[in-house]
């Protein structure tokens, strides 16, 4: 049986970006305000769950063609060369640095190396997110 | 003042809360119980941003924009498995 899910799609390209902003924008903030790596990846994958939901999965394959294990790899790795950076300068494993800097837009910022540990987590968690649900739904 | 009409408010609320609780529980169709769990999810929003604003901190509004959009996958989810019985679809041109 043919649907037509048009209003559902047409608010899917409006709604997608949206979400994908709000999960960057709570990455980001999640030093100083709630959120963090781990709210931002759910938000991610609940986005492009949203774009499951009103396409299938093969046109979701055609627009996103990422293989979500090599994304659990990365950031894996990440997380922990973000650990094991600091044994390089003569510190315990895990310290983070931060130094001030001036960037040519933004202006007088902060930059921690916590934020990579956070990319980390990020990836992380929508890639096994995006494993689970991706693998229960493929099957018949 | 403004702290007894937002305890009010909140009152309100939850007792529409409440009757949507009555609606979860008995409504006869399962269509009946996913617009009460929506409406159930507007509500809690409310209910947080009232929260927020009788605390008077801001620390509450990522969640807010969250649940909206937690609230509003779910409802599609469910109506998704409603009409087609299968949430996400192998190739919907089959």
């Amino acid at each position: 049986m043919k649907t037509n899910d048009l209003i559902l799609q047409t608010v899917t390209k409006v709604a997608s970006p949206v979400i994908f902003l709000f999960s960057i924008y709570i990455f980001f903030g999640g030093h100083y305000s709630p959120g963090g790596g781990f709210v931002g990846g759910l938000l991610a994958s609940g986005a492009i769950v949203l774009l499951l939901l009103s396409y299938d999965i093969k046109t979701v394959a055609n627009i996103l063609p990422i293989d979500y294990k090599l994304v659990v790899a990365i950031g894996l790795l990440i997380a922990a060369l973000t650990g094991t950076g600091a044994l390089v300068f003569d510190a315990p494993f895990m310290t983070h640095a931060y130094q001030y800097f001036d960037l040519p837009i933004i202006g007088h910022t902060s930059l921690h190396t916590a934020v990579l540990f956070d990319l980390g987590v990020y990836l992380v968690v929508i890639g096994v997110t995006m494993t689970i649900i991706q693998t229960i739904g493929e099957s018949e | 003042m403004f702290e007894i009409v937002l305890q009010i408010s909140l009152l309100c609320v939850s007792i529409s809360m409440l009757g949507l609780l009555y609606r979860l529980i008995k409504g006869p169709t399962v269509p009946d119980r996913v617009v009460a769990l929506d409406a159930m999810g507007i509500n809690l929003i409310a209910i947080m941003a009232l929260t927020s604003m009788l605390l008077d901190t801001t620390a509450y509004l990522e969640g807010i924009l969250l649940l909206g959009i937690l609230s509003f996958i779910g409802t599609v989810a469910f109506s998704k498995f409603i009409e087609k019985g299968e949430v996400i679809e192998n190739d919907r041109d089959l």
